[in-house]
């Protein structure tokens, strides 16, 4: 580095008066570009298609010769989506507060709000284009397993059942935003996330075999149940209410406190 | 212009941040001094919105913060150079800043050059930067929205003395040119060399504020002469109070004009005449004494709450 004096910059102007606002689809574009342009970020992308193509291939040797099936494929390719989704998630939010670089975004974007609002819309961007994605490889694994195993190709998932998993795989997503805006650190968030998804149900298990007034409380009250309805097929009656009812409990809500606690807390 | 009228910051029973007031002029660089601890990141904090204030309210060109429609245009901000991924590089730094803002994408070559990062410097992931380089890039990012006004936190700090002229020069430079510039520093010497205003604060109150130039001229003046004794005698008689450095100094709270009128007057010949050297630094040790010994609580007690 040597020393110059500076030339390069235009003559000052204190007033931008028509300056106009960022647009949220700038905000957006530039907090989908922040998810790939570090390392970790890259590969956590790059994993959700490794997963992918991993599960595929471990169905087409694993699973029974009668399961292949498109419907198998779909299940054994969304698992490791709804787990890695998640995490993107939380790091979208958190990356501002772990590596402070919401000194700068806060400072450029005052209004929090809308910054919040970009990272869920490119959260949830990923998350679709992740799911398409997953189905394309899901048709490749069923042509190509069926073919090796000279089985008959079934194509049983439904529009209506690969709409329901795409909702299942975004509440799991959109609960990693949560609990990035509600802990607003990477570690924190993340083991939260796998107590929600991984002890808590477990909880439940235990719970409702002991007790047993709690088995029919439970899909009301147990999350990950009821987004099994959505992974399992299109849910019935009730199942849906029951959907909607533990995420308003375990993400709408929580979501609102978080909310709440990113405008008011302090960038440092 | 930057203006912040009487703005407070309390954590609890704590107050960090004490009615501090004070206004940024367009062609001027204003030096915001304070030992560490002091309140100055606090108070540039709360004037772009990232801590809220207990009381009071800022301005910057003549809007709050939250109000101007694109702010990276109108104002430049460097509050920490530490604070970015690690994982990015600078020229992805600066390209996120860029995009951000809807500017040109040769704004990123443009301010690299400026700031005197080579290609190779800016591909590299600003973890393994120094901390002088870190503070480059952060100079980058705050100008390349060409704004009027420029806000940073310890800009000098971890540059090499080069750097540090350089750091000068350029916001002389902006400043002649008619931008505003609030920098902070802990260190005296730093603001002396290249502010035209400095606002002094301790325990998060202005202690002190006005032009360098008022600031050294009101403390006093050092005169020199073969005979000292003759020349204190002159002095005394002229009603002028006088000490005796070990040098053979001879130490007066009068202006630099008077005493060497009075010597002259008494046929003195004087061998030096001079505003009295570090003067600025005792009135900064004098003021801020109390400060000074237990000049890391207030930030303590920040990461305290901050981590509770």
């Amino acid at each position: 580095m040597t020393t110059t004096s500076p030339t390069t910059y235009d003559s000052l102007h204190e007033h931008h008066v028509d300056a106009p606002t960022i647009p949220l689809g700038r905000i957006v574009r530039v907090e989908l570009r922040k998810m790939f342009d570090t390392r970790s970020g890259f590969w956590l992308m790059a994993s959700l298609v490794i997963l992918g193509v991993v599960a595929t291939i471990g169905t087409i040797l694993f699973a029974p010769d009668d399961e292949l099936t498109h419907n198998t494929f779909a299940a054994a390719i969304g698992f490791p989506m709804t787990v890695v989704l998640p995490i993107i998630a939380i790091l979208a939010i958190t990356g501002e507060w772990s590596q402070r670089t919401g000194l700068t975004t806060f400072t450029l974007v005052p209004d929090r709000r809308q910054v919040l609002l970009a990272k869920i819309v490119s959260s949830v961007v990923v998350g679709i284009g992740a799911m398409l994605v997953a189905l394309v490889v899901g048709v490749a694994g069923n042509v190509v397993g069926t073919a090796i195993t000279g089985t008959d190709r079934v194509w049983d998932l439904s529009v209506a059942q690969f709409g329901t998993i795409v909702i299942g795989s975004l509440l799991c997503l959109l609960t990693g935003t949560m609990l990035g805006m509600v802990i607003r650190n990477s570690a924190g968030a993340l083991v939260t996330y796998f107590v929600l998804t991984l002890v808590l149900p477990t909880v439940f298990g235990i719970l409702a075999a002991s007790q047993p007034d709690f088995v029919d409380i439970r899909p009301w009250v147990d999350a990950e149940l009821a987004r099994s309805f959505l992974f399992d097929g299109p849910p019935q009656g009730e199942q849906w209410g029951q959907v909607a009812a533990t995420a308003g409990l375990w993400l709408v809500l929580p979501a609102l406190l978080g909310l709440r606690a990113v405008l008011r807390s302090e960038v440092k | 212009m930057i203006t912040i009228d009487s703005l407070t910051k309390k954590y609890g029973r704590t107050t960090v941040v004490d009615g501090v007031s004070l206004v940024a002029r367009p062609g001027r660089v204003t030096g915001f001094l304070g030992p560490n601890g002091a309140g100055k990141s606090t108070t540039m904090r709360m004037v772009v919105g990232l801590t809220k204030p207990t009381s009071g309210s800022s301005t910057v060109a003549g809007r709050p913060f939250h109000d101007l429609p694109n702010p990276g245009r109108d104002i430049g901000v460097m509050l920490d150079a530490s604070a970015q991924h690690a994982g990015r590089s600078g020229r992805e730094i600066l390209t996120i800043v860029q995009q951000m803002l809807g500017l040109p994408g040769r704004r990123v070559d443009e301010m690299l050059d400026l700031v005197s990062l080579t290609r190779a410097e800016a591909d590299r992931r600003v973890g393994n930067y120094s901390l002088g380089m870190r503070q480059r890039l952060g100079i980058a990012t705050a100008l390349i929205g060409n704004p009027g006004v420029l806000m940073l936190d310890e800009p000098a700090n971890g540059l090499d003395p080069a750097g540090i002229r350089w750091m000068r020069d350029l916001l002389r430079d902006f400043a002649d040119r008619g931008g505003t510039v609030l920098l902070s520093s802990h260190l005296l010497r730093e603001v002396e060399v290249i502010a035209d205003d400095i606002v002094m604060i301790g325990h998060g109150r202005v202690v002190c504020e006005g032009s360098k130039a008022d600031l050294v001229r009101s403390v006093g003046t050092v005169a020199r002469a073969d005979d000292t004794a003759t020349l204190r005698r002159a002095l005394h008689a002229a009603g002028i109070d006088t000490t005796v450095s070990d040098e053979g100094g001879v130490t007066t709270t009068a202006e630099p004009a008077h005493v060497g009128r009075v010597a002259f007057t008494a046929g003195i010949a004087l061998t030096e005449l001079r505003t009295a050297d570090g003067g600025l630094e005792d009135m900064f040790l004098e003021l801020t004494a109390d400060t000074q010994r237990e000049d890391t609580s207030p930030k303590k007690l920040h990461r305290e709450r901050a981590a509770a």
